[in-house]
């Protein structure tokens, strides 16, 4: 799980590696910021802000106080209209434009958080909220096509914490405890104006310490290179967590119009350093680190969140999850996953290899065994066939040469008798009987 | 109710009654000084119990309509005791004095009430202990040998604070009320009224009186207990003014040259006891000065008969235990 202070040590090592070298012309890229700026302000920023908090706090009036409009207006059905009973999470969007610069800024308000007699899980559905933007931005950015992608995720999270001047409650550790893993949370002192000074010191301390028992993270202001911030921002450390008071009601107090809170003893003034810390919330979540939010909620709570979602996916195997159309892979956890597969196979490809060879060698010497075994027989027969033949011609043979020793005893006999023939004839010759 | 005696020189007769006239001054209104005289010699006690979620300010409340330390409170707020993970209750008396007459205080303390997450039934331990300071008197009521002066543990007043939101009462405040009005006199007030305006403080009275009605939660004064026409009036006056928004402080300002108990905060010094700041000094007029006596009747006569006739329905062999 990242945090600030590992993203913070990775920054530092990039520049260090980084040498400064030194340009012998002007070569006009310190123009850079000004085309960021150009082009951000025709984007327009976005900003997501969650108030949460018992009824009659004064969030509502707080937003409208911060942002100097009247998103909860009168109109709007306050708390003691509200019929339901459960928490609901609702959403209000409105477009602020200042000096050109235009700002989405989106409210989720929870009403009916911590009214109900039994308060276990209020938290749910805000945490159902919160990981549903997340779960939002991760199909996004999954998506083939990346065109628009709307960043609702939620930035801010303003945790109002009951002047009751003795400490937390069980509600509000319970709550912070599960949330600030998941967005950037900024615990506030609502109607800070039912505490003296004294009190409020007290109540200060007493709440830090409790966080600090807890081990609960809240928004930690990241530490600059400017000296002159530095020193601001551990001034803002100092107060925290910050004691709010929020009033759109002009009342003129020595000539001047302020706003503030009308009482019979006095006037609360909502932007006086020394009455509240309203001067201060608003600087450091509007002026100084709205970026910085962002960017914290970016880079990590959204990675947490992503990186818990991707693993459970590839663990179990089966997507038992809504996941559209993902094809992001998760860090080492499926490339280790990856090896093993690899290795299997390999594995089993040998194996079947080797099976395969062993069949095929198996096969070959029993073929040559038949072959050989064929040939023996017809070698066998062949001879025997020769053997035959040669019987057969000796008997030829001697039959033949019986034929001829008969032919030539016959020739002899024959030439005898030629032989006699002829000198018989001669005899007659001589005789003269043949005429 | 034991305030302005008569006077001493009423000695004929303007009773409009339509009794007798009396012909010379037999001296019967000096039972009153008798009564008196008694009254501080053997003292009388008062129960209270204050109930709220904590950071209400209900010790500092009680320590100021005291004008003395009576309830625990955590020193500097600096909370060593953890919230209690169910309601306890704990009682501490004091005796105080003030012209002659004794009274001993107790208060009991609800801490834990409401501090939860899961408030369920976090009423239930409060009830509890009601009902058994009802069974404990019962039981000396009943017995043979009874105590000449049986001690009095019932709660006689239960304050319940409420959060000033300035929206509507919460559902734990509505619960408590509702199972709780039967049993024990209930005066709701609006605690850390100085977190108000004065316009946000009268939208929230009204709507909390109006939710209060709607649920049908009977506060003290009750007005079914009402007894004659003056009562009716002076209690509806106290009814309409009711829920009160009160501060308390035990710490002490100089304002235009007066040392009064307040709260120092950036803008002004919020004065407890200045009506204009907020409502404490009535409530303590309407609990001490005018009412208390009436309280402790309420609690005997209504909200303990009530409990007795139950218990002896229920078991109707009580008697021969």
């Amino acid at each position: 799980i990242l945090d600030r202070a590992s993203i913070n040590r990775m920054r530092v090592s990039v520049c260090v590696s980084l040498k400064q070298r030194n340009l012998e012309g002007y070569v006009g890229f310190a123009n850079l910021p000004n085309q960021v700026y150009r082009k951000s302000v025709k984007r327009g920023f976005e900003f997501t802000l969650m108030v949460v908090g018992e009824s009659g706090l004064g969030k509502s009036t707080l937003i409208n106080s911060l942002f100097l409009t009247d998103l909860y207006s009168k109109d709007y059905p306050g708390p003691s209209q509200r019929i339901k009973k459960t928490v609901q999470v609702e959403q209000s969007k409105v477009l602020i434009k200042e000096g050109g610069v235009q700002l989405t800024l989106t409210i989720v308000d929870t009403p009916g958080f911590g009214d109900a007699v039994d308060n276990s899980n209020c938290w749910q559905p805000v945490i159902n909220y919160i990981d549903s933007k997340c779960e939002d931005f991760l199909n996004a950015e999954s998506r083939v096509n990346r065109r628009s992608m709307p960043d609702n995720r939620v930035h801010c999270c303003l945790y109002f914490i009951a002047p009751s001047g003795h400490g937390l409650k069980p509600l509000d550790i319970e709550f912070m405890k599960r949330l600030h893993d998941k967005v950037n949370v900024i615990p506030l002192i609502a109607k800070a104006d039912t505490l003296t000074p004294e009190e409020c010191q007290l109540f200060k301390k007493q709440i830090m310490k409790e966080i600090q028992e807890h081990k609960i993270k809240i928004y930690e202001f990241p530490d600059t290179e400017d000296d002159d911030d530095n020193k601001l921002i551990r001034k803002i450390k100092e107060k925290m967590p910050l004691a709010v008071v929020g009033s759109n009601v002009v009342i003129e107090v020595n000539g001047k119009k302020v706003r503030g809170r009308q009482y019979p003893w006095g006037v609360a003034e909502v932007e006086n350093g020394e009455h509240c810390d309203f001067t201060v919330l608003r600087n450091m979540l509007i002026r100084t680190h709205m970026q910085d939010l962002k960017d914290v909620t970016n880079n990590v709570h959204y990675e947490n969140y992503r990186s818990k979602k991707l693993a459970a996916v590839t663990c179990n195997g089966v997507d038992t999850s809504k996941t559209k159309g993902q094809l992001t892979k998760s860090p080492l956890a499926q490339m280790e996953e990856e090896r093993r597969e690899h290795v299997m196979k390999m594995k089993k490809m040998e194996a079947e290899m080797e099976q395969v060879f062993e069949m095929k060698v198996k096969e070959k010497k029993q073929k040559l065994k038949d072959s050989e075994a064929e040939l023996e027989r017809r070698h066998e027969q062949m001879k025997r066939n020769l053997e035959a033949q040669y019987k057969e011609l000796e008997e030829k043979r001697r039959v033949f040469e019986e034929e001829k020793a008969n032919w030539e005893a016959q020739q002899r006999i024959l030439e005898q008798q030629k032989l006699d023939a002829s000198k018989t004839m001669e005899k007659n010759k001589k005789k003269g009987k043949i005429f | 109710r034991a305030d302005r005696p008569h006077g001493h020189g009423l000695s004929s007769s303007h009773n409009s009654s339509g009794g007798s006239t009396l012909l010379g001054y037999i001296g019967i209104d000096t039972i009153i000084e008798q009564m008196r005289k008694k009254t501080m010699k053997t003292g009388f006690d008062f129960n209270i119990m204050v109930v709220g979620h904590s950071g209400l300010g209900k010790s500092t409340l009680v320590n100021t309509l005291f004008k003395s330390h009576v309830s625990r409170k955590s020193a500097g707020w600096a909370r060593d005791e953890k919230i209690p993970k169910t309601v306890e209750i704990k009682a501490v008396s004091h005796v105080i004095e003030e012209g002659g007459v004794k009274m001993k205080l107790t208060v009991v303390d609800t801490p834990g009430f409401g501090d939860q997450i899961n408030n369920d039934n976090c009423w239930e331990p409060i009830s509890k202990y009601i009902n058994e300071q009802y069974e404990k008197f019962l039981k000396e009521e009943v017995n043979i040998t009874r105590k000449k002066r049986i001690p009095d543990t019932r709660v006689h007043c239960c304050i319940y604070f409420i959060s000033p939101t300035g929206h509507f009462l919460r559902q734990l405040d509505t619960e408590f009320m509702k199972r709780l009005s039967h049993s024990v006199n209930i005066i709701p007030v609006i605690a850390k009224a100085d977190t108000m305006t004065l316009e946000e403080r009268q939208e929230f009275k009204q709507r909390v009186r109006k939710e209060l009605e709607v649920s049908g939660i009977e506060f003290y004064p009750q007005k079914e207990f009402d007894e004659d026409m003056e009562d009716k009036s002076d209690n509806d006056k106290i009814r309409e003014a009711m829920p009160f928004a009160v501060v308390g402080s035990d710490k002490e300002y100089q304002v235009n040259g007066k040392r009064v108990l307040g709260r120092k905060t950036a803008w002004g010094i919020v004065e407890v006891e200045n009506p204009n700041h907020c409502e404490f000094a009535q409530l303590r007029d309407f609990l001490i000065r005018s009412h208390l006596q009436d309280l402790k009747e309420v609690t005997h006569n209504i909200h303990y008969e009530t409990y007795r006739a139950k218990r002896l329905n229920e078991n109707g062999e009580y008697y021969n235990q």
